[in-house]
């Protein structure tokens, strides 16, 4: 794998699967995705949870710290950098669906 | 990513670690110092007296300078003196109609620094004493405060990040713990970080997560702008407790009751536990009102229960309303990484454990120049990476421990009527450690660890002595009177100098050992007298 992006190939599929391009892209998966998926988890809990809303919203502060720092091992575990980003992505998209139904952004 | 989970996670600690190391050693080493705030505040302002008087002398003073001063304005705050700090704090805010326009919102608002023993401004030199050190730990310096609090909490995640991935990495945690093995070069130093970071692990993630929670409704304030579209104030209210704001206008004119009878009022409702300061909405209206905040020390949580009076008839109004689960929580969390609550023992637990926590991420950034260096002694020269690695290491944790002792000297040499004087201290830290870093650019070499830890322990051990021809506050005084508060400081000021020697004169007779086979070669060497002896260490770093 090392030694993908020194023999550099214009073919685009080598190109992605070099470990240069795929740490960065890895490194956004959690930088940006991480937040994302934060800060939606931050969201949800804010309209989910069955306490009093300002309760339900540090629960999710506190609580989207964990998720950022999770998000970050997970985008650097996965077998492929797109694997990274579904998995980051995925339940984001998922918490704010469900958070603009609960009624978030009303 | 690589071949193993295992293999990620030790790929991905060695490079969360790496790239904010340096930042983050600085943000560890102010953070550290700050459980000392109050005592260095206290050691760079020599002629603050250190007699007491009782806290109700002391508020009266307050409201006699207040009423003096700020007769006239809508709102006064007082933080009375605390154990730890002789001084009493005050703000005020004037009417919106009254205040200054020149100065644009802060127009509003006055304040001063208070001596509880003469009730007028403290007379003192103008310095941010350990306030410099506190403001540094999460505003840095010279940059918007914005900014440099999103660059310290991202500084933050990564370093979660580094202590979740460490632990991972570990495959023997327990036995780690009490594993050192010295003078073998990249095993010693992968045992030390390994050590100073599981030693105190539960301390680091604490500080670290924690450290977060503390500014964690900027990080994340996505949650409030769903909940709460247009009213914010809303969610501070509900979150966050306390008694809700006046906004009554003043009304009449009456005298108050002495503040010492309201004081005590409130001590009886708290069975006895004492006052930390109090706010006055309408001073010296008819429907002025006192809200008295409980003095935090014996708990956990930031958040003070408080009280409000009728300043006229002394009757109890409202009383700040029980906080809710996420609310204590967070309230926990917030004092843990201020640790207000630990007294003597335990904040030099802390203290000690936040030194352990500076001594892991300077390991860890030294840890990965000695694992690089190999490879480039095998190609011949030191490449571009390395040699920045190394001169960002040597000029900050090195140079570090040089700007902190060079800021201490700077409070005691610059003139005392300078203009700008505490920016002109808070300038000397940071030109000292622009010094080390400049040389460390220019030379990276391991002589130049030796330099610049033997100038550290100079600057460093020679403060007591910068103290004691500048001021009266000195070791032969305050060991003799007892003040261990001053005495403390300088009798640590010796301490560091001693252990940055003791680095200084390590790293300056250090030899790298040698490998197996270089040892096999000597053995073989050493049987057949004839052949010579090769020594290939490398002398460099």
């Amino acid at each position: 794998m090392r030694h993908s992006s020194e023999r550099a190939s214009f073919r685009p599929s080598t190109f992605f699967a070099s470990e240069r391009w795929g740490v960065l892209s890895r490194s956004l998966a959690a930088i940006v995705g991480g937040y994302a998926l934060a800060s939606m988890t931050s969201v949800f809990c804010a309209v989910a949870l069955p306490t009093a809303r300002g309760q339900a919203v540090l629960t999710g502060m506190l609580l989207a710290i964990v998720v950022a720092a999770c998000s970050a091992l997970w985008a650097f575990a996965t077998r492929s950098a797109l694997r990274a980003w579904v998995g980051i992505l995925g339940p984001t998209a998922l918490l704010a669906a469900a958070s603009r139904l609960l009624g978030a952004w009303a | 990513m690589k071949n193993g989970f295992r293999q990620s996670m030790a790929w991905l600690h060695t490079w969360t670690g790496l790239l904010v190391g340096w930042l983050l050693l600085l943000i560890f080493m102010a953070g550290t110092a700050s459980y000392y705030r109050e005592e260095i505040s206290r050691w760079m302002r020599p002629e603050l007296p250190s007699a007491r008087v009782s806290t109700d002398v002391a508020a009266q003073r307050a409201i006699a300078f207040l009423q003096d001063k700020a007769g006239n304005a809508e709102m006064w705050y007082v933080t009375l003196p605390q154990p730890r700090n002789p001084a009493m704090s005050t703000f005020w805010r004037v009417p919106a109609d009254q205040a200054d326009p020149s100065k644009g919102r802060r127009g509003a608002f006055g304040d001063a620094t208070l001596d509880p023993n003469t009730g007028g401004e403290l007379k003192a030199r103008d310095t941010r004493g350990g306030d410099f050190f506190y403001r540094l730990h999460f505003d840095l310096h010279y940059i918007p405060v914005y900014w440099a609090r999103y660059l310290v909490g991202f500084c933050a995640m990564f370093m979660l990040v580094a202590i979740l991935t460490g632990v991972i990495t570990h495959k023997k945690i327990f036995k780690d713990f009490f594993t050192f093995r010295r003078d073998k070069g990249l095993r010693s130093w992968l045992d030390f970080h390994n050590v100073s970071a599981v030693m105190a692990l539960p301390y680091h993630a604490m500080i670290t997560y924690t450290g977060i929670v503390t500014l964690m409704v900027m990080y994340l304030p996505w949650g409030v702008k769903a909940v709460y579209p247009q009213d914010e104030d809303a969610f501070f209210a509900e979150a966050f407790g306390g008694l809700p704001e006046v906004s009554a206008p003043a009304e009449g004119r009456a005298t108050p009751l002495p503040i010492a009878q309201l004081l005590d009022s409130a001590r009886a409702q708290w069975n006895g536990i004492d006052v930390a300061g109090f706010t006055v909405s309408n001073p010296g209206a008819g429907n002025a009102v006192i809200d008295i905040r409980q003095r935090d020390g014996k708990r956990l949580s930031t958040d003070t229960p408080a009280l409000r009076y009728d300043m006229v008839s002394g009757a109890l109004l409202e009383a700040s309303p029980p906080s809710g689960g996420a609310t204590a929580t967070r309230g926990v969390m917030y004092g843990l990484h201020l640790a207000r609550f630990a007294d003597g023992g335990l904040r030099a637990l802390f203290f000690l454990s936040g030194l352990t926590g500076c001594l892991m991420v300077a390991s860890g950034v030294v840890l990965w120049a000695v694992k690089e260096r190999p490879k480039h002694a095998k190609r011949g020269r030191v490449g571009f990476g390395l040699r920045l690695v190394d001169a960002l290491n040597i000029g900050t944790v090195a140079g570090l421990p040089i700007a902190f002792a060079a800021y201490f000297w700077g409070n005691r040499l610059l003139p005392l009527d300078m203009a700008e004087r505490s920016g002109a201290e808070a300038n000397v830290f940071f030109y000292a450690w622009a010094a080390a870093l400049l040389a460390a650019f220019l030379w990276p070499k391991r002589l130049m660890w030796a330099w610049q830890l033997y100038i550290g322990a100079a600057t460093f051990a020679l403060v007591p002595v910068v103290n004691a021809f500048t001021t009266h506050a000195h070791l032969g005084v305050t060991m003799r009177s007892g003040d261990w508060v001053l005495a403390g400081f300088d009798l640590s000021m010796l301490a560091f100098g001693a252990v940055l020697a003791l680095c200084g004169w390590r790293m300056q007779r250090w030899t790298p050992p040698l490998s197996a086979a270089e040892k096999k070669k000597r053995a073989a060497a050493a049987k057949a007298p004839a052949a010579p002896a090769t020594t290939s260490a490398d002398a460099s770093v």
